[in-house]
């Protein structure tokens, strides 16, 4: 399916292969597979710190992200002007999510710090665990 | 891998889009920015009140059923099972628009069908997922917070109804998506079912439907990570 063909414009333009696309899919399949069995077997057993983990679960979901939108959606392909355009904003996004969460922890650390009622309610335990009687 | 520009054409000099696509095309590139800034605002949001809090609902417990088998304990199985049913609906998508490309109708349409089914198994799955926390006591404003409840922050204190509200809404709002989605999907197979593209000369609208539909899945890969691996 890579034989060229002329569009609609008069333009010969390469076939879009399915080939890219089923690739795509068995990379996307495989990472949240990845994902799942990494919080299977942190739900067993701890093997790494809960930060480590959140840090492999980003990871993996911005592959994801980079694979759909890079194949699927097609930009991987598209004018490298329409790419940036779409990428510069995403980026001071990135500036966002770290100014939020810092102040969302900031807010945390002085309520524990000035808010003794808080800390003891967010401390003590109600039943055992979740789900146990 | 940008497409080939003949030497010395200047991209910003008028006359052409400088970004070489037709206008509907960049104008759906563009919404889809908007709607992932709103998404975004929204899963930020949701980060900043989980890092202001010590301590959260455990996904390992709150999303542990699995429709028709009871009281089983498998965590995150059905959402698995969720993620792939989109993940699968883009890959049929992006076949209809490669079927769009090749002027190929039939293709179109049966690869159409597939993602609409795909949508609706998805709307399905995630009506039974709130059918079932509804249940077991959790809702806007309301949250099970007697020991024994599922719904326990992970240190066993008791949780705030934060979880629940931000759960529905977010997903609600990603849900919302979906269906309207499902809904131009239709149109866009009504219209391929009676000829309106080969009229037209080309299938670039179905294209156009496939953007938001691919972003839809890309959303809801942020939403699953956020709310149920995070």
């Amino acid at each position: 399916m890579s034989e060229v063909h002329v569009d609609s414009t008069g333009h010969a333009e390469p076939n879009f292969s399915t080939k890219a696309i089923w690739k795509t899919f068995w990379i996307l399949l495989f990472i949240t597979l990845a994902e799942l069995l990494l919080a299977i077997v942190y739900y067993e057993k701890h093997f790494i710190p809960k930060h480590m983990l959140n840090g492999l679960f980003v990871i993996g979901t911005l592959a994801k992200a980079f694979f759909i939108i890079a194949e699927f959606m097609h930009l991987g392909h598209e004018n490298k002007n329409l790419i940036f355009s779409l990428a510069f904003p995403a980026m001071l996004f990135i500036w966002f999510l770290i100014a939020f969460l810092w102040d969302g922890d900031s807010y945390n650390n002085l309520r524990n710090k000035y808010d003794s009622h808080y800390v003891e309610k967010s401390k003590t335990p109600v039943g055992k665990n979740p789900g146990v009687e | 891998m940008s497409q080939a520009v003949p030497a010395g054409q200047k991209l910003w000099s008028g006359g052409k889009s400088p970004y070489n696509v037709e206008y509907g095309k960049l104008m759906m590139w563009f919404f889809l920015m908007s709607d992932a800034f709103t998404f975004g605002a929204f899963l930020i949001s949701y980060g900043s009140i989980r890092f202001a809090s010590n301590s959260w609902p455990d996904p390992n417990h709150v999303f542990r059923n699995f429709p028709l088998i009871g009281e089983m304990n498998i965590p995150l199985a059905f959402v698995s099972l969720m993620t792939f049913i989109l993940i699968m609906s883009s890959v049929t998508m992006v076949l209809a628009v490669t079927c769009g490309h090749n002027n190929d109708r039939k293709g179109v349409i049966k690869w159409m069908i597939w993602t609409i089914i795909g949508g609706l198994a998805f709307l399905s799955c995630q009506a039974w997922e709130w059918t079932n926390l509804h249940s077991e006591g959790a809702w806007w404003g309301s949250i099970a917070t007697e020991a024994g409840s599922h719904f326990l922050n992970a240190n066993g204190s008791t949780p705030t109804t934060n979880f629940s509200n931000f759960f529905f809404t977010i997903t609600g709002f990603h849900g919302f998506h979906v269906f309207s989605g499902v809904i131009i999907n239709i149109i866009m197979l009504i219209k391929a079912w009676r000829g309106d593209f080969d009229k037209r000369g080309h299938y670039l609208m179905i294209e156009k439907a496939g953007l938001y539909w691919h972003f839809v899945d890309l959303v809801w890969v942020f939403v699953f990570t956020c709310f149920y691996l995070l």
